[in-house]
């Protein structure tokens, strides 16, 4: 029985218990709900909460022991000339779990492995069998018990919720963690990194080039791991994305927002916010190939040297692609402004461009700062557009007309293609993204609290 | 009522020289009509009471007086109101410079968030009406000392104008208002989020202004209406269903709609 198949069975004996709870709670009402403590539906959920979860518990431990479990079985019968040696213990266990799968029909190996491998398919099977068996257990004990303590005076409701309560914690848990788990593994390499090269250097150094030898015998330099190139490039688009981002963003939301019949923000708006549901790439590219192409030409005529791959290519491309974002955001900040601001600045016959400018925008700077400052963060993270458009050369240069390299670019470099884990090259990477993720973590909190105090204000 | 003007000794619609009119006035939102062929005269430097139950048009009428439903999608006016004579209407009429003779005071005080001076400062700025920061000051100082606000606040000018009690943030709006120097002044329920004290300042500067503006209150209590009006005017319906004295009014209404109001039979 396949683990899905399972599932549906565990759900439906969830309805059928929900079903019974009730049918046990309607009948000991005697007709009148309001001699039940809770609902009946209450008592229903009760018991096929009780139901699933002791069954879906069991298939949680059972599957994260299992494997092991069986493992060290298997192990422990096999001959010690295999079990001594950890890479042919290694092998052999990759041609047992193959052979009990099915697949193992050309490998030649000893009888005793053969063997093994059987009894590993035949340990499965039995697993299978029984974690079916132990499942069932669980909900029909789980079910037995809830169901005999169904009574008028049962606490359904509060039983409920608090079961409820704590598989949210759960969830919640997971999601946490598993983020808490990211950072951690980041800081973790990242320090990895700052034991080979010294944090200093790379913070400040200005040269960034993390080519390093493989093998002893290759001639290759040190490598030099100056980040400064990279966060000015970063910064140089980002700035240049701001430019476009944040007037356009803006007066189309004081557009949208303040002048627009509603029969136009209803056209336009949405719009507007398919911008946001472009894919990056499909920017990337056509910040590469239209763009890009476009700067250079028009630059020659200018008599400017546009290389190829340019910052201002990328920044520009990547500005249009934030400015849903700005516009949005502002927008939803000033439609915040109440009604009575407004009122209040028309009524001493002030017009709309200077109720805009005296009064809306004032009153939602903190927001329209926030939402920049998160665009800004998104920017910094942006990594299609500028792999595509901007380049990979390390220049240390603020000249907009020039290929310039983000940290974003270099990480995606470091890592792309076959690499050796603990070089200080593929490493660097992970210092990057720590850099990254703190940046953009300080700019997304300073942001929130900012947005945040702002509404405290009207609500 | 001590001082009532000579104009007002008649108790109809119409008044001698009236500082503002509305004729056959009627009013539609989308396709609801609020208000019906309203007649009404508004005598100058008095208090004019608007009364009646919730929804009866009290504040669309008022809004119709500074033309902020202009401000409302979908509302459709016809009828005619003056000012001075001249139809406020009219296509040659700068909404601007008329909300500037025609101020307004709202239901709930909405100070700009900046500075309780700058809040003052917004109008006379806006309207270029002084040449120097010396006048911008005077005209700040005598609006506040108007709306009887100076002493509270004399000492705190610069600090927001948000961290004032609700009372003080009423009679800053007041402020505000006056520091246009409008001839009119509107009053959508000033009061009604007030407590008594702050209540009875108000009233107080209320009956105080009266003697350099036109001042038009819409008000839910029967006894505010007494003390601070000269004329009262009672809606029903999107009707103006009776107008007059306030004396008059309130001991001896014509209409039996207005005494089952003013006796609290409903509304
Ligand atoms: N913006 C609007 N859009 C549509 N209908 C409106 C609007 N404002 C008011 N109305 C309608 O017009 C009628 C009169 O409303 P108005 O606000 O003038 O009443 P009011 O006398 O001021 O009531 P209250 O004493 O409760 O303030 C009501 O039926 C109301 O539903
Ligand atoms: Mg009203």
């Amino acid at each position: 029985m396949s683990l899905s198949f399972l599932l549906l069975a565990v759900a439906a004996l969830c309805a059928l218990s929900f079903y019974f709870g009730r049918q046990r709670a309607v009948a000991l009402s005697g007709g009148r709900y309001s001699n039940l403590h809770s609902l009946p539906a209450h008592y229903g959920t009760y018991v096929a909460l009780w139901c699933g979860l002791p069954a879906l518990l069991l298939l949680f431990v059972w599957h994260t022991f299992q494997g092991s479990v069986i493992e060290a079985m298997i192990i422990a019968d096999l001959p010690a000339e295999i079990t001594s040696d950890s890479g042919q213990l290694s092998l052999a266990l990759n041609s047992i779990s193959l052979i009990a799968a099915g697949n193992g029909q050309h490998l030649t190996v000893s009888p005793e492995v053969v063997d093994a491998g059987r009894r590993l398919a035949n340990l499965q099977s039995i697993a299978n069998a029984a974690l079916i068996v132990v499942m069932l257990c669980g909900a029909v004990i789980g079910v037995s018990l809830s169901y005999r303590k169904i009574s008028p005076e049962l606490r359904a409701r509060n039983n409920v919720e608090r079961i409820s309560r704590w598989v949210m914690i759960a969830c919640s848990a997971i999601a946490i963690l598993s983020t808490v788990g990211i950072v951690f593994s980041l800081l973790f390499e990242a320090l990895h990194f700052f034991s080979k090269i010294n944090p200093l250097e790379f913070l400040f150094g200005l040269e960034w080039s993390p080519q390093t030898a493989i093998r002893a015998d290759q001639v290759a330099s040190e490598g030099a791991f100056g980040a400064i190139p990279l966060f000015v490039g970063t910064l140089l688009i980002t700035v240049i994305a701001m430019c476009v981002a944040v007037p356009v963003g803006l007066f189309s939301a004081i557009y949208m927002g303040e002048y627009a019949s509603p029969k136009f923000r209803a056209v336009a708006k949405p719009a507007l916010e398919i911008l946001a549901g472009v894919p990056t790439v499909v920017y990337g590219f056509f910040a590469a190939l239209t763009v890009a192409p476009f700067l250079r030409n028009n630059g020659a005529i200018l008599g400017l040297d546009v290389s190829s791959e340019s910052a201002l290519a990328a920044g520009l491309v990547m500005g249009v692609m934030i400015i849903p974002f700005v516009s949005s955001l502002s927008d939803d900040v000033m439609s915040q402004v109440p009604k009575s601001l407004r009122d209040g600045s028309y009524g001493l016959g002030a017009t709309k461009s200077e109720t805009i400018r005296h009064v809306i925008f004032p009153a939602a700077l903190p927001g329209i700062v926030g939402a920049v400052l998160l665009a800004v963060s998104r920017a910094i993270g942006e990594t299609m557009i500028v792999v595509m458009a901007a380049g990979l050369a390390a220049n240390m240069t603020v000249n907009p007309l020039q290929a310039v390299t983000t940290v974003t670019v270099q990480i995606v470099t470091l890592l792309v293609g076959d690499q050796e884990f603990d070089s200080a090259k593929t490493l660097s990477a992970f210092a990057l993204g720590l850099v990254l993720f703190l940046v953009t973590l300080g700019l997304n909190v300073f942001a929130l609290k900012v947005v945040q105090k702002y509404r405290e204000k009207y609500d | 009522m001590a001082a009532v003007s000579q104009s007002a000794m008649t108790a109809e619609p119409s008044v001698a020289s009236p500082k503002m009119t509305a004729r056959d006035l009627n009013l539609f939102y989308s396709d609801n009509q609020a208000l019906f062929d309203v007649n009404l005269d508004i005598v100058e430097r008095q208090v004019t009471a608007l009364i009646g139950p919730s929804g009866c048009g009290k504040s669309t009428f008022l809004r119709c007086m500074n033309r902020m439903n202009d401000t409302i999608d979908g509302v459709t006016i016809n009828g005619k109101v003056t000012l001075d004579g001249r139809d406020i209407y009219d296509k040659r009429i700068d909404v601007v410079q008329l909300r500037a003779r025609i101020g307004m005071v709202f239901q709930k005080p909405n100070p700009f968030p900046k500075s309780i001076y700058d809040n003052v400062a917004y109008g006379p700025r806006i309207h270029g009406l002084v040449n120097s920061r010396d006048e911008l000051d005077e005209i700040v100082m005598t609006s506040l000392e108007r709306a009887g606000l100076l002493k509270e606040v004399k000492d705190r000018l610069q600090s927001p104008a948000t961290g004032l009690s609700g009372g003080q943030q009423q009679r800053l709006c007041i402020a505000r208002a006056v520091a246009v120097s409008p001839e009119v002044i509107l009053m959508d329920e000033p009061c009604s989020a007030l407590d008594p004290i702050a209540t009875a300042k108000v009233e107080e500067l209320i009956d105080e202004l009266r003697s350099n503006y036109t001042i038009v209150i819409v008000t839910h209590s029967m006894q505010q209406a007494a003390r601070v009006s000269q004329r009262t005017a009672f809606f029903h319906l999107g009707k103006l269903v009776e107008v007059g004295e306030t004396d008059q009014i309130f001991t001896n209404p014509k209409d039996d709609r207005t005494k089952g109001y003013i006796t609290g039979r409903f509304g």
